[in-house]
């Protein structure tokens, strides 16, 4: 794998002049098609298994019921061993059965869903100072609210592909809205969630309780100002220059950028306080996530560089460390403590997460150039973004391998919980929709993909297939051992499977559609007709994002279900608590 | 010795002075360098006030997330311009407005719609530019692109004042029949800008970039008015990408706004000539229709297989033209695209 790699970069970086002619050949094309591939291979084997095992069990019923050779005398004890019935006794003689834990009358052969098996309930109940609690179930549900509000809007923006004359309000039309789409579920949906998980997660594995509830409470109001504010001025026209997640204007950022830099120093406070020596591999990821976005937001906002093409190499730099540096780098943290503690097992390996940790840092900072590439930015510049982009992979891998042998010998748990198989899809679209990242980055691809409906397909794989998802079985996982309330398991079910197929009909829809469009272009079709071709694929997409929004209204619901009116917890089930006092 | 795993903080300061250093080189050093390192092209017209504040609107409307202004430096992106874009384009347009929004990002990450580099030469009359802001699907029936109804005001028609720009808007399209659209100072800043977007000429001597890779069929347009092909070019082609847009893919223009091809007494004239210095100069004959800018962008293939096709299609049938004759007229009507 990795000499192929080293192959397949080493190829594309100099290949500076690539023919369209052999575009089905392109490392760049033929990498994603492995991607997809190894997707459609463990699909079909999944469906395989079943099938053979169908197949044997019938061939057994057959068998048994084609065996004809036999003694009279053996058949009539067959017919006397089938028709014997129990009496009933044979075990408790004839007296009154107890059943004061009721484990006779309170069994059942019909599960309270018929539908869907049982998955195993949270037995676990962790006592969380109320304090906590209450933040974390706040930054939760500010994080629900903007999740709902953000892809309500995405949901309207992907109808607007269809019915264009949908509304002639200016506050409501497509070039003031997307971005309004895009910072929400940024800054207000995953910024919110993540923080209010890192939260428990520092508390937990620092052994002590936060250094700071009130700061806590401070960066909840300044992110969730940044993003009203920042909301109601791009819907009124006032955006700083429409560079992709820094459309707010500085007034507007500058309180997220306090909200971070508050959360910053309470979780290093927090760490520092530790009742145990070392620093758990999570919070490395959790505290230089932190650092790291607060030195990005400051780079992305200063004023003296960024006239001319400096803005455009800030650009490239800003929005993909963004995504890197905060979303990447926190949710990995994430993923380091829910991971391992769902499944109640360490971690596979902690020196795999340090490499993984390093390599993010030195290869993520420096591939921003490559949402530029033949642009007027220095030729040295893009090949730089390229060759690291490949170098992604290493973190990546690491990553991956990491999260599935952890797994590893847990299989059958994933099919009993509620919260593994949200884990799983994000681990494997860890992989797909990042390695898919750094095929896009090639050169000869960014003739068939750059400018096309595919960004969206792979900015959609990778924040909401990694981040969404994980997001929600960190939460799914904490919520019911903090609050005692379980939410129904039909519904986490509904809730997972729709945006599990929302997302494939959204992410496959775009793909094929950016490349028919792409390779339209690169044959000079004119381009009123590649809009054409792409209207097809574009209702596919909205087909997908109407199921996800839909799956969204059930997490809000089971959000709900989750923390209001929160059990105290009973004392037998209670784990080692978070010490109350220092 | 440094315990990452055990003293925090080394583990932070290490984290973040990695990436400082490592931003400094990737993102601030070479901004600093590519912001100072920058100057206007000899020949490119200063902004003017009106078209930056044609610009704010740009930004304001949020056209950057559909349109891209950048012409990449490879085959496929010839349609957008004549040679690829480089940082000089942009000396006048990305520059911080104010102390609170940023320089505008006009490169973009997005072709929803067309790229708009070289949008002042293709679409360059303003009668065009306006009603398609009105509503884009007046004029290109496909077009996904929002109305932008709030950026022009509806009247009675007795209220148009001197130097009002009206909009010609047939009955069945307008909200309250009778009224009379006319623009607004942000409409008409907007238009302003779009029909400013022109690639500059690079000083003489100076040879563009090349674009990379190669197609096998030939190529666009302009790929060929760059390199003087003298392959068979294509009329329709040629129409629908310049022409049809005003005058309509069936060539029937649109009532008010872009006169007929169709059936039109000029058009069916047995000497072309009139017809090919109207392509070449442009052309503000018709009170009851908007001016058509010069087409002179077009090489003499281009120009004579266009008229060609016009003149021979939408039911017209007149005696076709050649480049020669076009290169002839060149000289006299626009002299300053004869070809050096």
């Amino acid at each position: 794998m990795g000499a192929a790699c080293a192959f397949l970069w080493v190829h594309a970086a100099m290949a500076q002049n690539p023919k369209t002619d052999g575009w089905m050949l392109s490392p760049g094309v033929v990498g994603t098609m492995v991607l997809l591939a190894i997707v459609l291979f463990i699909g079909a084997l999944i469906i395989a298994a079943k099938v053979s095992r169908l197949l044997e069990q019938n061939k057994e019923k057959q068998a048994a019921t084609s065996e004809t050779s036999i003694s009279e005398e053996e058949r009539i004890k067959r017919k006397l061993a089938a028709q014997y019935k129990l009496r009933g006794d044979e075990l408790g003689g004839t007296a009154t059965a107890f059943d004061d834990k009721a484990l006779i009358a309170g069994a059942t052969s019909e599960p309270n869903n018929p539908l869907v098996e049982e998955k195993l309930y949270s037995r676990t109940r962790l006592e969380v100072p109320k304090q906590l609690q209450q933040l974390v179930i706040w930054y939760l549900g500010a994080a629900t609210f903007w999740l709902i509000f953000g892809t309500a809007v995405g949901e309207y923006l992907g109808l607007k592909f269809i019915w264009p004359d949908l509304d002639e309000v200016a506050w409501l039309s497509f070039g003031r809205l997307r971005p309004v789409h895009t910072n929400t579920v940024f800054w207000g949906w995953a910024s919110m969630a993540m923080i209010g998980l890192a939260y428990f997660v520092i508390a937990r594995t620092s052994v002590t309780k936060i250094h700071s509830y009130k700061t806590g409470w401070w960066a909840f109001g300044l992110i969730n100002l940044s993003v009203i504010v920042g909301n109601i001025l791009l819907m009124a026209g006032i955006n700083n220059g429409g560079g992709e997640y820094r459309e707010y204007i500085w007034p507007a950022m500058l309180p997220f950028a306090l909200g971070l830099i508050l959360t910053f120093r309470n979780f290093y406070a927090t760490v520092k306080r530790r009742k145990i020596p070392e620093i758990y591999v999570s919070n490395w990821y959790l505290l230089a996530s932190l650092v790291w976005t607060i030195v990005l937001t400051i780079i992305g906002y200063l004023p003296f560089y960024q006239g001319g093409m400096g803005e455009t190499i800030v650009q490239g730099y800003y929005m993909h460390m963004g995504v890197g540096m905060w979303f990447m780098t926190f949710t990995l943290g994430l993923i380091y403590y829910y991971l391992p503690s769902s499944l109640n097992k360490p971690i596979y390996s902690y020196s795999l997460g340090v490499l993984a940790f390093w390599t993010q840092m030195l290869f993520y900072t420096l591939i921003g150039t490559h949402h530029f590439i033949y642009s007027p930015l220095p030729w040295w510049l893009q090949t730089v973004a390229i060759v690291f982009s490949m170098g992604m992979f290493i973190p990546v891998i690491a990553g991956t391998t990491n999260f599935l042998m952890t797994m590893r010998g847990s299989w059958s748990a994933i099919g009993k919980s509620y919260v593994l198989p949200f884990f799983l899809v994000g681990v494997i679209f860890y992989f797909v929709g990042s390695s898919q990242g750094s095929f896009q980055a090639f050169r000869f691809t960014q003739n068939i993909w750059h400018f096309t409906d595919f960004n969206v397909a792979h900015s959609h794989m990778t924040m909401y297939g990694i981040i969404c998802f994980i997001l929600w079985a960190c939460i799914y996982a904490l919520l019911p051992k903090m609050t005692g309330r379980e939410p129904s398991q039909l519904l986490v079910g509904a809730h997972f499977w729709l945006a599990f197929i929302g997302l494939f009909a959204y992410t496959v829809s775009l793909m094929a559609g950016g490349s028919v469009k792409g390779i339209a272009w690169m044959n000079g079709v004119s381009f009123i007709d590649t809009v054409i071709a792409t209207r097809g694929y574009w209702t596919w997409r909205a087909v997908g994002g109407t199921l996800m929004f839909v799956s969204h209204c059930i997490f809000a619901w089971n959000f709900y279900i989750m923390v209001h009116n929160p059990l105290p917890p009973v004392a037998s089930q209670v784990r080692k608590p978070i010490p109350t006092e220092q | 010795m440094i315990n990452f795993h055990k003293d925090h903080a080394t583990l932070v300061n290490v984290a973040l002075m990695g990436f400082v250093l490592l931003s400094t080189g990737v993102a601030v050093a070479p901004s600093f360098n590519m912001q100072d390192n920058n100057g206007p092209l000899p020949d490119m017209p200063v902004m003017t006030a009106q078209e930056r504040r044609g610009l704010d609107v740009y930004v304001a409307e949020g056209c950057i997330a559909c349109h891209t202004q950048q012409v990449r430096n490879i085959e496929m992106d010839k349609t957008w311009g004549t040679r690829p874009s480089i940082p000089s384009d942009y000396y006048y347009s990305k520059q911080r407005p104010d102390i609170w929004r940023n320089t505008p990002s006009l490169l973009g990450s997005e072709r929803t719609g067309p790229d708009l580099t070289n949008v002042g030469v293709r679409k360059g009359s303003e009668a065009w530019q306006m009603l398609h802001l009105y509503n884009p699907r007046l004029v290109e029936k496909y077009s996904i692109m929002p109305r932008y109804g709030w950026l022009f005001r509806e009247v009675d028609s007795t209220a148009v004042k001197e130097g009002d720009v009206t909009l010609a808007v047939s009955a069945e399209n307008l909200s309250h029949p009778g009224k009379v659209v006319i623009a607004t100072e942000r409409a008409k800043d907007l238009v302003a800008y779009m029909i400013s977007l022109k690639q500059a000429p690079l000083p003489e001597g100076l040879a563009p970039e090349d674009f990379i890779g190669s197609r096998s069929d030939g190529g666009a347009m302009a790929a060929s008015a760059a390199s003087g092909a003298t392959a068979a070019v294509d009329g329709g082609r040629v129409f629908t990408s310049v022409c049809a847009a005003c005058h309509q893919p069936d060539g029937k223009g649109l009532p008010g706004a872009f006169p007929a091809l169709a059936g039109a007494e000029l058009v069916n004239e047995k000497d072309p000539l009139k017809m090919v210095d109207i392509v070449l100069g442009g052309y503000d004959g018709l009170p009851q229709y908007g001016p058509m800018p010069s087409q002179a962008h077009l090489s003499d293939e281009e120009i004579a297989a266009v008229i060609n096709y016009v003149r021979s299609n939408f039911g017209n049938d007149a005696p076709p033209t050649d480049a020669e004759t076009v290169k002839t007229q060149r000289a006299v009507i626009a002299p300053e695209t004869v070809q050096r």
